[in-house]
Parts: structure tokens; sequence; C-alpha cells
């Protein structure tokens, strides 16, 4: 059976051009790139390439590039490596609620190490005001942190905005640009951030790649000591192929975006209306039109997200799912939870992420097969029964 | 996606007994929404015997087979028979669960013991408004 994936953030294809670029970094080139003799000069010479390409991609100088083993190690490195480091100057940090649990977790642990984490809400759409942050800024904030894009619903944060009233206040700004790198135009400069995330598999780069951009003035320990590495913040001898990899996709995502980028947000702006104009019951999450260009997050209200993703699968169509049976600490999703979402719906929510893959063609099976198992899961919820009686008892009151 | 085994694959695709007895003579609903998992069962009972198990389950995967098994083992015990049946045992009859659906997913006795408690007090109500 052929299959539809519609689930790209969990992963991609790696594009040959992409493979190609790496396979060389195995045996061909195998050297250490801090050797001093020749061996050393390829691979040196491919890592330094890669890290041009990648800080192309989000308007940085490419001394401003630490190469990571993917974005959660990224997030690690700016928050705990800048809190390590921030000494006397204060231990509170500012963050929201929505962020990834590579955030969230390691601030749950600093708060136990002593410092004070605000977590800001958020809208219903899941964005951050600039004022609440410029009002929960104190004389002991040493870090803000807050991501680019939500990864699970889409929504775009106002970064210039929020990072701008940290600049004033003078406090480091980080955010997580995990989602949005390789998807949204991206430029440090013009943004204001202080350090800024990437992860290499969001956009066609190989797993386990990921960067950190680190600018001028911002003073961080590493988290992984040794040699001098990565400008002595990353110790350990470089992995060449995932950074050649990674420099690769930057470099395609740098030169195609504006192409691809629309195109998928089309397709998702297309297989939105589908499903709406075909299914009952469903509802948005995540802004409008403010959103990454291949995320649409709906809830199916009266079903659960794990029953609909095992259908889908049956249908050969691949989502991920909110629902607290579909997470394995069977919470769930606290994005949802934030911007508001009732729990019943956050149960039946579906999370689409296409690809450059993606087609047109696929739509209309996808919104056939949806509404197929919505209508049959529907058939068995003891919510869709009582709402069909409440629904019934009204039509006869009036 | 969490492994199943194929009978509760079975049993989650194609469902046995699925809907809401129009008279029942007892309901039993457990769970609700927020831990991703409900339950309604209702059953109809003659000479003693679950002459019909049906039930209605918001869930995953496994709640719904679960709630499919139960209502297919149930059907034609007796009372005392059918409450015997434990979660466990439904478990095992399907092949096994996954260790993290064992407790908040298999609530198919509870909802079936439920329901016969419901009957039991509606019959107390019947005899104590006769005597």
């Amino acid at each position: 059976m052929s299959q539809i994936n519609l689930d790209y953030t969990a992963a991609a294809p790696l594009p040959s051009v992409v493979l190609d670029a790496m396979l060389p970094y195995f045996s061909e080139h195998y050297g250490n790139p801090s050797s001093g003799h020749n061996l050393g000069e390829k691979p040196k010479q491919a890592v330094e390439e890669a890290r041009e390409k990648v800080a192309r991609l989000i308007g940085a100088s490419d001394r401003e590039i630490i190469f990571t083993a993917s974005a959660s190690e990224a997030n690690n490195l700016a928050v705990r490596g800048l809190a390590a480091a921030a000494g006397k100057k204060g231990n509170h940090i500012i963050s929201s609620g929505v962020e990834h649990f590579s955030i969230l977790n390691q601030l749950k642990t600093l708060e136990k190490d002593g410092f004070a984490v605000t977590l800001l809400p958020v809208d219903k759409y899941g964005r951050v005001n600039p004022d609440e942050l410029a009002e929960a800024i104190n004389e002991q904030t040493i870090l803000i942190t807050i991501q680019t894009a939500n990864p699970e619903i889409g929504t775009i944060q106002p970064i210039k905005e929020l990072a701008a009233v940290s600049a004033n206040k003078g406090v480091p700004f980080h955010t997580d640009a995990a989602a949005a790198a390789g998807w949204l135009p991206l430029n440090v400069d013009e943004l204001g951030v202080s350090m800024l995330t990437i992860s290499g598999d969001q956009f066609y780069g190989p797993k386990g790649s990921g960067a950190l951009f680190v600018g001028k003035g911002t003073r961080l320990r590493p988290l992984i000591e040794g040699g001098t590495q990565e400008k002595g913040l990353r110790a350990g001898t470089e992995n060449v192929p995932a950074i050649v990899g990674l420099g690769e996709a930057a470099g395609l995502a740098y030169n195609n975006m504006n192409e691809y980028a629309p195109r998928v947000a089309a397709l998702r702006d297309k297989l939105k209306e589908s499903l709406f104009g075909s299914i009952p019951h469903l509802y948005l999450n995540g802004h409008p039109e403010n959103r990454i260009p291949r995320n649409l997050n709906v809830s199916v209200a009266y079903v659960e997200g794990e029953a609909l993703l095992m259908r889908l699968n049956a249908a050969g169509i691949l989502v991920a799912s909110g629902s607290s049976c579909t997470s394995q600490v069977l919470k769930s999703s606290h994005v949802l939870k934030a911007i508001g979402v009732p729990a019943e719906l956050a149960q039946g929510s579906l999370q689409f992420a296409l690809g450059k893959e993606n087609s047109t063609d696929d739509i209309p099976y996808v919104t056939e097969k949806l509404a197929q198992v919505a209508e049959l899961l529907r058939s068995m919820s003891p919510l869709y029964h009582k709402f069909l009686k409440e629904e019934n008892n009204n039509a006869h009151v009036q | 996606m969490p492994m199943y085994s194929e009978k509760v694959m079975d049993h989650f695709m194609n469902p046995r007994n699925i809907g809401e007895i129009e008279d029942p003579d007892g309901v039993g609903e457990v769970g609700n929404p927020v831990c991703g998992d409900m339950m309604k069962f209702t059953i109809k009972v003659k000479d003693n015997r679950l002459e019909e198990v049906k039930f209605l389950t918001f869930g995953c995967g496994a709640a719904i087979a679960v709630s499919s098994m139960i209502s297919e083992m149930a059907r034609g015990k007796t009372l005392e028979e059918a409450r015997q049946i434990s979660n466990k045992q439904v478990a095992e009859e399907l092949g096994g669960l996954p260790g993290n659906k064992m407790h908040c997913s298999n609530l198919g006795a509870d909802a079936l013991n439920k329901a016969i408690d419901d009957y039991m007090e509606k019959q107390k109500l019947k005899t104590g408004s006769i005597s």
C-alpha cells in the first residue's frame, strides 16, 4: 500500500545530494579536522564550508556558529551554558509555557538548583505578549528564551518585538528556531537575538545535526568539556559527515526556500479548506494565518487522537497527535493546554506536518479517509452520542 | 504508535457490540476525557444472565479493544460469572497490552461491574416498591 506521510517533523528523507555530499567523509576523507597533517585538511575545510552555509541561512557570521548533535543539545548549551556563566549577574530566566521539552525540562532542573523561572502565558493562538515580557524582567534576569515558532501548532512568535524588549533591558535573548529554520527566512541581526537554535533534520538534513548561533558578546560555558573544538564550547571530535550534511541542507534551504515554502503553505491551506469543508465539528489549533508553512493542527471533536492515528495509519496516512495516549508519559499536549484547548479536544488533536514530497493529489484521499474515520469513531463515542441527544432535545424544545 | 498484539488490532479495527441499548436494564460509565478514556456500557439481563452487552468508548486503541473484548466475554454469562471477569483477564485475552496502557485504558471490567451494580440497584428499588 502506498503511504502518504503528513508527519515530516518526525523525520524526512535525506535528499540524495545531501547524502552524496556526506558520503566521502566516512571513508575517503576520514581524517580528523584537528590533525596537523594532510589527512585533516579536507575534513577541516568541509566543516568550515558547512559553517559558512549554516551562517548564511540565518544571516550570521561563520564565527558565530557552534555545531551540536541536535537542537535539544543546542537549547541546552544556550540555557545551561549561559546560566553557568552568569555567576553573580542574576538567577532569573524567562520563557514561555509552549516551549519544547528541551527548554522546559532544563528550566525545571535549574529551578531545583536555585534559579527562578518565569513561564509567560500565551494567547489563544500561542503567542507571547511583548508587554508581559517587559513586566516580567527584573534586575536578576539573565536570559529570555522563547521559540521562533511552535512545532506542534505552528504559531510564529513576534520574536523581533520580544527581542527588542529584552535588548532594551540588556538581557540576552535566545530563540529556539528548530521549527522555523529552513521554512521561514531568518536573520539574526534583523531579529535582534543573541542566540538561535536550528535543527538539521527539520529541513532535510541528517538526524543528529544541529547548531547554535552565539552572537558576539554572549558568554557561555560548555556542557561538554575537553578539547578546543567549536571554540571550546563543544568538545569532542567533530561528526564531519553530519556537519557536512547539515551544511548542504542549509545551502539547499537558503537557495530554494522561496520556491518550496510557499508551495507547501498553499498545499497546507488546501488541505485545511478541504478538511473543514467535509468534516463537521473540526477545530483549528494555532494561529489562522501566522504559522509556519507546513503545519496544520486540528482537533476532531468527540474522538481520541491515538484511535484516529491508528485508523489513518491503517489507511496509509501518517500523522501525529497531541493526545495523552500517544505520549509515553500519558499526558496530553502542554501546548494545547497552554492555549486553552479543552481536555476533550486536546485528546482529539491531529498534527499535520507537510513536506516537499506531498502533492495536491493527496488531499482528496486524506479528506475522504479522515471523514470516514471520524464518523466511525464518533459512532462509538459516548461523548458524541451525548451531543446528539442534547441536540435532539434542544430541537424538541424549540 | 504502541506495539499492539494482533488481537488488540482485530478488536480495534472490528469492534464487536458497539452501541447503546435503548431501554437498558443497567448502565455503567467510567473514565473521563481528561485522562483520555471513557467507557459507557449498557446491559440487558434475562434470567440472571447478560443477554446483551453494548458499549460506547471514547479512547485510544487499547480502550476500544478492551471494551469490545469484554463485551464478548460477558455476553451469555450469569451476573456472578460476569463479575468474576477482571481487567487483567481481559488484557490476557487480548494477548497482552503495552505496560503504560494497563492502568489507564484497561477499564472494561470496572465499567461492566458498574452496569451490573446499576441493574441490582434498580432491582432492589423494584422489589422495594412491591412489598
